[in-house]
This record gives structure tokens, C-alpha cells and sequence, in this order.
């Protein structure tokens, strides 16, 4: 057995697994009851069932016809970007909107092609300024600006 | 005159002056998004859409809609000048409207744009002036059995416009209604697929799914593609086109407009397959087709007329039905729900201020689009020539406040990010993520419609074949199906998406 189309062969397992997963917990953990009386895992149940078929049957395809490879996966942007957003989120409560600003523009920059430190700096700043302004000065969001501690 | 009277309610709530700025905003921001490629309107409102909460609901939807139909007058913009459409509802504008700068037409070019637009959009406000409210009568009868078929439907029409293979896109519908089902269950109070989370006892936010799968997915796509954007400008020098260009162009502006309004209202369409559509009937009907993509005229005025005409007649079905037809509406919907009011047939009669006043500043918002995009074309194009390496992080900043202030939570802006991440493995699958999104949105509706359509049948299944109007959107959703499949027209599609990518 070949994989003939790897996008496919992927996205079908993907699929299979989300269809399986969310189909089995249905199952195992709530209450299926009938179809005059769903319980809240009805619903849920026959779609994961049905999703996990499409995915089958895309899986299956993908062993019979030829098609494309995926993509070469960008590793850095990615991880330089998701990575900043998850420390924004966990930075702005403790350390307040300026630090966790730049905390994001400067990890989130070092995705990107080039680096320079003195752009990415004024850029922070900017950008700080900015959402003081529009954001806790002006639309009056519940935000810290600084560390605990410090205010 | 029934509509003249409603009219004139909503424009008085349209002038008023804090609506009008409001208006002047999402005029400004929608130019501004459209202009920039790379932020789209459903990320720029996905990241509005907590502010929201502090203005009135009439101002919240007026500017929101701005952005909307502003963003199709900035896309246009790019995609004439520099061949780079800040919009995917003005890909077509670049065959014909690049070619067109590139002869020293650019000026004519974007004036048809624009003046096309303008036309396109007040037929569409009329348009929904006229065809909302009876629409919304018929709506009033519907029980759950019509709202199941009718979404039913709804989300078999949303994969007519996804790339690539059908059973991806309609795998991709049924995940997205899984998604939507984790949280809550209203009925039993049963929290269902939550991890123990608290963060997810209230569902998966809208908003944080939609700036993942589109915003963070989006940037981490640019980021990866070598090479700097190269922005070249000419200057546009007489901008009012010729008596033999108009000769030329009204007929396509009155097609656009036409394939516009009718195609915005079905469920799945919108800016973009209208733009798209307008073009091929262009094309087609053309006696010189073999100018096409040499810069004829005609193909920008129509697409561009028909974009914002789509942009605004894919209001109806939200309005109407409370069913959102894309992505966007979706974002309008959760608008509404933010300030507490329930969409659906109801809100015309209930909040008549709310929906005339939109209405009635679709068209002001449209004289603010001409005014703002023919004189200061120059100031816009400017825009682009900021590098993208400060543009992305300024982007993130801002979602990551929208979403981090809608619960006070950094989970949200964790889950943003394991979207982001989801989104970025769909597209690399080719699995596209507008029609999860509108799964997303419609899981919970879905499932309790069908609950209640079942309870009042007895536990029929064969109640949404009984009912005419159930029967029909059924039927409709299998007939669409059935042409999908069929290889002639899968062929048409894909040629058609080949043409536009």
C-alpha cells in the first residue's frame, strides 16, 4: 500500500481521528437517548460517525489516486507566532499591557525574515502607545499597565 | 409608501451625528483593510467585535457593516494599481484593472471602480429595503423543521465556494458543527467535550476561532513566503474616464449589480462569488472577449460592482432569518447576540430603528466610500508600501487584546493560538476553513432545531420531507449536491478557481 496523495491521505486522518474521538466520547459519556428524546450525546454521536466515514473514504482515495504533496511546514513563523500570542495572553494579567506588548511584537518579529533589534524596538513602543490609547484610555478596556507590584 | 416611510426612519437614525462617525469609521477602516494585504474584513471585525459591547447597538452594526462593504472599495484600489488584491473578492479586479494602469488607463480604472460600487450599492440598499421585509414575514412561520432544512441547506451551499474537493469541504462543515457543540448543552445542562475546562463551559468564542483559523493561520502563510512585496506606483493622472469607457462600462455595472444582489443573497455566497461570477458573465457576453485580461473595461466594472453589491444583500438572510451566509455575517450575528439581541425574523418589527438605521447608512456609508477613495487614492496606496515585518506584529498586538478582553482569560488567547495552529495545518491540507467556521456557528442552532422539529413530529425523521417549505430547502440541498459532484461541473469549478488563483 502507497500513499498515492499525501494532502488527502493527511487530511483524512485527520478527520478520522476528530470523528472517532468525538464520536467515542459521545458515546462512552453521555446520554444517547432516541430520536423523539435526544440526550446531548445524540447530536454529537451521528456527526462523529459521519465524519469519521468522509474520512475514510477521503483516506481511501488517497491511497487510489495521485495527488499532491504538502507544503514544507514553516516552523519558525509558527512557532515564533503562536508563541507570542500564548505569552501575551499569560504576561498581560502579572506583568501588565506594556510589558506583555512587547513581549509579543518582539517574539512574534523574530518570525519574520529579518530581525533588527532597533526597529523592533520602536515598533514596541508604538505599538504600546497605541493600544494605552485606543484601548485603556479610550474604549476604557480593564487592563493593567504595569506589574502588580510596581502600581 | 410603506418602504419610503421606513427609509426615512432609518436615515434619520443613519444622520444622526454619533452614527454618522461611526459610519465614517467603518468606512475608513474597512478602505484601510481592504487596501492592506493580508487583513481581511473577518479579522479586523473578529478583533472589533469586543469593543462593540460599549456602543450602541445601531452604531455597533453600522460600523461593522462599513468595514464590510469598505473593505471592497479598498480591495479594488490594490488590485488595479499594484496588481495585489487586498481583498480575495477583488482577485478579478487584477486581470483587467492592472492591465488597465499599466496602458495609463489607472485613473479611469479606478474611477469605474468606484463609481461602480456606488451605483452597486444603492441597488443593493434598495434591494433590502424591498425584499427584507416580506422575507421576514415568510421567516415568522417557519418552525424548527423549516430553520434544520434551511441550515441544512445553508451549509451544503457554503462548499460551493470552497477550493478543492467537495467531501473535504463537507467534512469540514460537520467538523466545524462538532466544535460548536462543545460547552453547555442548553437542554440537559450536560457540559459536553470540555477537558474539565472551565475556560470551555460557555463554548469555544466565536471571535477566537475565527482570528485563529484566519488571522493566525494568514500571517504564519505570508511569513513563509520568501521575498519582500514589491510596490511600484504610477501616477494616476486624469482619473475621470472617457464618454466611450463609460459607453462601455454601464452595461457591465448593471449586470454586476444584478449577479451581485442575487448571488449575496443565497446562503454561501457574498462579495467574493460574485465578483467572480460577474466576470465570467462578462466574458460571455462580451463582443470583444478577447480583451479580456488586456484591460477591458468591462471586467472591472462588473466584478467590482457585483462585489459590494454581494457584500450587501448577504445582510438579507441575517436580518431575515438570523442565519448567517458567510463568514462575516457570522461576525454580525455574534454582534448582535453581544448586545443581547437574539437575531431572527423579530428584530425588523421589534427594533425597527436598528435595522432601517442600517440599512439607510449602507447608502450613506457608500457617499463617504466615493468621497474618501477617488481624492485620496494616493494616500491609500501609500499604505503599502510599509513592510510587512510591521505590519504582522501590529496585527497580532491588536488580536490579542480583542481576544484576551472578551472574557479577561489568557485560555482565550491559548486557544487562538491552537486555532491558528489548526488553521494553518487545514490549509496546508488543502481543507478549507469558511466553511467550518459557518458550521461552527450553526452547531448549536442545528442541533436544537432538529431537537425540537423531532419532539413536535413525534420522532418522525420524515417531518423535513413532509413540510413544503422544509421539503424544498431539502430538496434544494440535494440538488446542489448532485450538480457539485457532477464531473462537467466539478471541471467548471476547478477551471474556475485555476483562472481566479
Amino acid at each position: 500500500m502507497r500513499i498515492r496523495s499525501p494532502k488527502d491521505f493527511w487530511a483524512g486522518l485527520m478527520f478520522t481521528g476528530f470523528g472517532l474521538f468525538f464520536a467515542a466520547w459521545a458515546l462512552s459519556s453521555y446520554r444517547l437517548g432516541g430520536s423523539l428524546r435526544m440526550g446531548p450525546g445524540y447530536f454529537p454521536a451521528v456527526l462523529g460517525g459521519i465524519l469519521a466515514l468522509m474520512g475514510l473514504v477521503i483516506l481511501g482515495r488517497a491511497l487510489a489516486v495521485d495527488g499532491a504533496k504538502v507544503a514544507r511546514f514553516g516552523f519558525r513563523p509558527l512557532l515564533f507566532v503562536l508563541g507570542g500570542c500564548v505569552a501575551y495572553g499569560y504576561l498581560v494579567a502579572p506583568l501588565g499591557l506594556v510589558l506583555a506588548t512587547a513581549a509579543l511584537v518582539f517574539i512574534s518579529a523574530f518570525g519574520g525574515h529579518e530581525f533588527r533589534l532597533r526597529e523592533v524596538a520602536l515598533l514596541a513602543a508604538v505599538l504600546i502607545v497605541l493600544s494605552v490609547l485606543v484601548f485603556v484610555k479610550g474604549l476604557m478596556l480593564p487592563f493593567p499597565l504595569w506589574p502588580a507590584r510596581f502600581q | 409608501m410603506d418602504i419610503l416611510h421606513n427609509l426615512l426612519i432609518g436615515f434619520q437614525v443613519a444622520v444622526s451625528p454619533v452614527n454618522l462617525l461611526y459610519c465614517l469609521i467603518g468606512a475608513l477602516l474597512g478602505t484601510l483593510i481592504g487596501v492592506l494585504p493580508g487583513v481581511g474584513p473577518i479579522a479586523t471585525i473578529a478583533m472589533l467585535l469586543p469593543v462593540t459591547f460599549t456602543l450602541s447597538p445601531v452604531a455597533a452594526l453600522i460600523m461593522l457593516a462599513g468595514i464590510y462593504y469598505g473593505a471592497q472599495y479598498g480591495g479594488s484600489t490594490t488590485s488595479i494599481l499594484v496588481n495585489i488584491p487586498g481583498e480575495v473578492s477583488s482577485v478579478v479586479t487584477c486581470l483587467d484593472g492592472y492591465q488597465m494602469a499599466r496602458q495609463g488607463r489607472a485613473g479611469p480604472a479606478l474611477a469605474i471602480a468606484a463609481l461602480g460600487s456606488f451605483f452597486a450599492g444603492c441597488v443593493a440598499t434598495l434591494v433590502i429595503a424591498t425584499a427584507a421585509p416580506p422575507l421576514a414575514n415568510v421567516a415568522l412561520d417557519f418552525g424548527p423543521a423549516e430553520y434544520f432544512s434551511l441550515m441544512v441547506f445553508g451549509l451544503i451551499a457554503s462548499t460551493v465556494l470552497a477550493h478543492g474537493s467537495l467531501i473535504k469541504a463537507v467534512a469540514m462543515v460537520i467538523f466545524g458543527l462538532l466544535l460548536g457543540l462543545v460547552g453547555t448543552d442548553v437542554n440537559s445542562g450536560v457540559l459536553r467535550f470540555t477537558f474539565d475546562i472551565p475556560e470551555l463551559a460557555d463554548g469555544i468564542g466565536f471571535v477566537t476561532v475565527a482570528m485563529g483559523m484566519f488571522g493566525i493561520a494568514e500571517i504564519i502563510g505570508n511569513l513563509e513566503q520568501k521575498g519582500a512585496r514589491e510596490v511600484f506606483v504610477k501616477k494616476v493622472s486624469h482619473l475621470y474616464p472617457t464618454l466611450q469607457d463609460i459607453k462601455r462600462a454601464w452595461k457591465a455595472v448593471l449586470r454586476g449589480t444584478a449577479v451581485g444582489s442575487a448571488l449575496g443573497i443565497l446562503p454561501g455566497g457574498g462579495a467574493m462569488l460574485s465578483s467572480f461570477a460577474s466576470y465570467m458573465v462578462e466574458k460571455k457576453v462580451s463582443r470583444h472577449p478577447e480583451q479580456f485580461g488586456r484591460g477591458a473595461i468591462e471586467g472591472v466594472a462588473g466584478p467590482e460592482s457585483a462585489n459590494n453589491a454581494g457584500a450587501q444583500t448577504s445582510f438579507i438572510p441575517m436580518l431575515t432569518l438570523g442565519i448567517p451566509s458567510n463568514p462575516v455575517m457570522a461576525l454580525m450575528i455574534g454582534a448582535l447576540m453581544i448586545q443581547g439581541i437574539a437575531p431572527g425574523p423579530q428584530v425588523m418589527t421589534d427594533k425597527p430603528d436598528l435595522f432601517w438605521g442600517l440599512v439607510s447608512s449602507m447608502w450613506v456609508g457608500n457617499l463617504m466610500l466615493i468621497v474618501l477613495n477617488l481624492p485620496l487614492v494616493g494616500m491609500w496606496v501609500k499604505l503599502l508600501t510599509v513592510p510587512y515585518r510591521f505590519l504582522f506584529p501590529s496585527i497580532l498586538a491588536f488580536m490579542c487584546i480583542g481576544v484576551y478582553s472578551l472574557s479577561n482569560s489568557p485560555f482565550d488567547c491559548l486557544l487562538m493560538a491552537v486555532f491558528g495552529l489548526l488553521g494553518y495545518v487545514c490549509v496546508k491540507l488543502e481543507c478549507e476553513p469558511a466553511p467550518m467556521i459557518l458550521g461552527f456557528i450553526l452547531g448549536p442552532m442545528m442541533e436544537e432545531n432538529l431537537r425540537r422539529a423531532m419532539l413536535l413530529s413525534r420522532g418522525d425523521p420524515t417531518v423535513f420531507f413532509r413540510k413544503p417549505i422544509s421539503a424544498g430547502f431539502m430538496l434544494a440541498a440535494i440538488a446542489l449536491l448532485i450538480v457539485i459532484a457532477l464531473p462537467n461541473i466539478r471541471r467548471k469549478r476547478d477551471q474556475a478557481f485555476a483562472e481566479e488563483g
